[in-house]
């Protein structure tokens, strides 16, 4: 009899697995549960047992592929004509729904705990009251986890929480158990909001660079006086011709891409094993709305001049503001830089908008006193704040480019050439 | 107060209806001196003379038109249908025209008309004397509809329906008549129309119901009492307009719900409840919505097929088990 040999699930949100290695090859006898193939995924490995005794017939999924969960990739010819069961066990799993709740708890003692069966009320309980459901015992059927069983926990933990304890009253102060989740009391009120799909994709988005990306940030001042000037003298006329006004984005954007092109790592991802170094410079400049931050990406930034930077970064953000950005043009940035400046901020460590190289962070401009000629001078200083993945850019690397595009910030004449 | 039939409580709210106001007259098949199929008019023909108590032809159309027409000139007619199942002899008057009229006409019309239609099956009548079109009526926009279980909410209704102002489908069950007793109060009451009532009071689980299922869904509830599960039982006693937020009140407090009607499964009642709580309080729910309902076939006149089909304590305490089990 032919049985198949499946990718086997290996835990929530994993679709898919990549073969590692065939430990047997066609022909080879295996034992039952005697690991036949090494199927890795994004968050575990794992040795995939022969399901019965047999020969290994086929195998249909080479090395380095990638299969979906509970598909095929190999074939077992199997020696007894009734497929592997522990001889204890009842023979084929009754369907009728009468044997529903048998055969409900029989899955979930076999399934992991993140598939089970929650229902709107209790998600709803869990999620406002912070309760791990995997503490609580169910009792409905097959074990799920019932509105029944949430209710009298959530009154055990406030009695614990809040019953001040009468044996010891004299000893000592009674000391408050931390509080697991904020539980709302006229005391101290909260406020539940739902998170949103934009606000779920900015968290899952945040958390998934910072633990892939070892995330280091360098910081180089800039004297930006000189283009403080430049710009005084050309923005009315600036805004007369162009109808936007003239900030210092498009400067930094031009002179981020100039760097880039001498610090190719910088624009380069880490994927699968492999960096990848971007030959076009797509740049995501980030828009902060009420609802939350989206970054914009000005495609081949490296083809406009200042007037033309300038009117695709008031483009984005105009049409970010009025909602009207697809999500081409969401996609595909290859560096991208954030303004907390414009919020007053002086020093920052931006998260790398994953999976991206760096981000750089371009602060407020203030007149500040620094040393000029052993003198005290009045100069418009700014610190950009440049946080690089790791495993892709070398301290030292991060630095020159940091210090590059300070330079030419601080002679704006280079932008020229 | 006093004990009094189902029947009785029809009847009595007709007389004092008609007592009380002039307008309101009486029609149908037999409803004179024969006081009726089910003697639901017994003594009005004597009482109030042909005048106001009107026989009429065989002829369910006629008699909703021409009700129709006596209301928009100022009657208020209680037009009888000889049973709910010939209520589709006269559909187009209805839906056509009673559920129209004041749309129709920019409010300038009503129309304070009245059928009551003797509904529901267990009586062995057969495919043509046992059925519960109900569902047809609230579908159409433009017509109330109520269809209470109780003496006292028998008359409280009819009385509302007789005063109210559009035409209302008043469903009593024939099964009912003579079966169900009760106090009803000596002074002049009404019932209001859209309207809920909470027959008995639990905490776990909410059973919606209407009409003669009541009283099986009681007997469930008192058996699953027995067993440590305290049943919500509501009588919706209006259909439309229904009492949605006693449905989602008692769902808020039990998260579990379970519909019981007569009328048959697909598209009756009990289906646009669970849509409704399943679009609006899904976040209460723990557990699937389930239904007790007759299946989608027609009534059969052998007596333990009808049986088979019916809705019953059984079947009820079954689907309460399950459900609590959940």
């Amino acid at each position: 009899m032919e049985v198949k040999i499946v990718v086997p699930h290996m835990g929530e949100s994993i679709v898919e697995g990549t073969i590692l290695k065939w430990l047997k090859r066609p022909g080879d006898r295996v034992e039952r549960d005697e690991s036949v193939v090494e199927i890795g995924s994004d968050k575990i490995d794992v040795e995939v047992p022969a399901p019965a005794r047999g020969t290994l017939k086929e195998i249909l999924a080479q090395e380095g592929a990638t299969v979906a969960v509970g598909k095929a990739v190999a074939l077992l010819e199997t020696e007894d004509a009734a497929p592997a069961r522990p001889k204890t066990e009842a023979p084929p799993e009754p369907e009728a729904a009468e044997e529903g709740e048998a055969k409900e708890a029989k899955q979930e003692e076999t399934t992991p705990r993140g598939r089970r069966r929650i229902t709107p009320v209790v998600a709803k309980l869990a999620e406002r009251h912070g309760v791990d459901l995997d503490q609580i015992e169910g009792t409905g059927l097959g074990g799920r986890v019932t509105k029944k069983d949430v209710l009298p926990y959530l009154e055990g933990r406030r009695s614990t929480q809040e019953a001040p304890e009468p044996k010891r009253k004299e000893e000592a102060l009674p000391t408050p158990t931390p509080r697991r989740a904020a539980v709302p009391s006229e005391e101290e009120p909260v406020e539940v909001i739902p998170v949103t799909a934009m606000r779920k994709a900015i968290a899952e988005h945040l958390v998934r660079s910072k633990q892939t990306a070892p995330h280091v940030t360098t910081v180089a001042e800039v004297d930006m006086t000189r283009l403080v000037n430049f710009r005084e003298k050309h923005k009315a006329d600036f805004e007369r011709q162009e109808g936007i006004s003239l900030t210092y984005m498009p400067f930094i954007v031009m002179a981020c891409i100039r760097t880039l092109k001498e610090f190719p790592f910088l624009n380069g991802s880490m994927e699968e094993e492999r960096i990848l170094l971007k030959r076009y410079y797509h740049i995501g400049v980030a828009v902060a709305l009420e609802e939350g931050l989206v970054v914009p990406v000005i495609r081949h930034a490296d083809r406009l001049d200042i007037r033309g930077l300038a009117h695709a970064i008031h483009d984005l953000a105009e049409r970010a503001r009025t909602k009207k950005l697809t999500s081409d043009d969401l996609k595909g940035g290859t560096f991208s830089i954030t303004n907390p400046g414009a919020f007053g901020a002086v020093l920052s460590t931006p998260i790398i908008n994953y999976p991206q190289a760096a981000i750089l962070g371009v602060e407020a401009i203030r007149k500040t006193p620094v040393v000029r000629d052993d003198q005290i001078a009045i100069r418009h200083m700014m610190y950009l704040c440049l946080s690089y993945d790791h495993r892709i850019v070398d301290g030292a690397t991060a630095v020159q480019f940091n210090q590059r595009v300070r330079r030419i910030l601080e002679n704006p004449l280079e932008l020229i050439l | 107060m006093k004990e009094i039939t189902y029947l009785e409580a029809i009847r009595e709210a007709m007389l004092e209806e008609m007592e009380r106001d002039e307008s309101v007259f009486v029609l149908g098949e037999d409803v004179g001196a024969y006081g009726g199929a089910f003697q639901a008019t017994k003594g009005l023909y004597e009482k109030f003379g042909e005048a106001r108590v009107l026989d009429t032809p065989i002829a369910e159309s006629c008699i909703v038109g021409v009700a129709i027409g006596a209301a928009l000139v100022g009657y208020r007619p209680i037009a009888e249908m000889q049973f709910a199942d010939f209520i589709s002899c006269g559909f187009d008057q209805i839906v056509n025209q009673a559920a129209t009229l004041r749309y129709r006409t920019g409010g300038r019309v009503a129309v304070p008309l009245v059928i009551r239609a003797p509904s529901g099956g267990g009586v062995h009548g057969g495919l043509y004397h046992s059925q519960n079109p109900e569902a047809w009526f609230v579908h159409r926009p433009g017509l109330k509809v109520v269809a209470p279980a109780t003496p006292y909410d028998a008359k409280g209704l009819l009385k509302a329906s007789i005063r109210d102002n559009n035409p209302v489908i008043y469903f009593e069950h024939k099964g009912l008549y003579r079966r169900a007793k009760g106090p009803v109060s000596d002074e002049d009451y009404t019932v209001p129309i859209g309207k809920a009532e909470v027959k008995r009071e639990g905490t776990d689980l909410t059973l919606v119901t209407y009409s003669a299922m009541l009283f099986p869904c009681l007997a469930a509830a008192e058996t699953m009492d027995k067993e440590g599960i305290e049943v919500d039982v509501i009588d919706l006693r209006s259909l439309a307009p229904l009492d949605w937020e006693a449905v989602f009140q008692s769902v808020r407090k039990t998260s579990k719900l379970l519909i019981v009607h007569e009328d048959n499964r697909t598209c009756g009642i009990g289906a646009e409840i669970a849509a409704r709580v399943a679009e609006e309080a899904f976040d209460d729910l723990d557990g699937p919505v389930m239904r007790v309902t007759y299946p989608d076939t027609h009534h059969p006149f052998s007596p333990p097929l009808e049986e088979f089909c019916l809705p019953n304590e059984a079947k009820i305490v079954g689907a309460l088990r399950r459900l609590a089990s959940y």
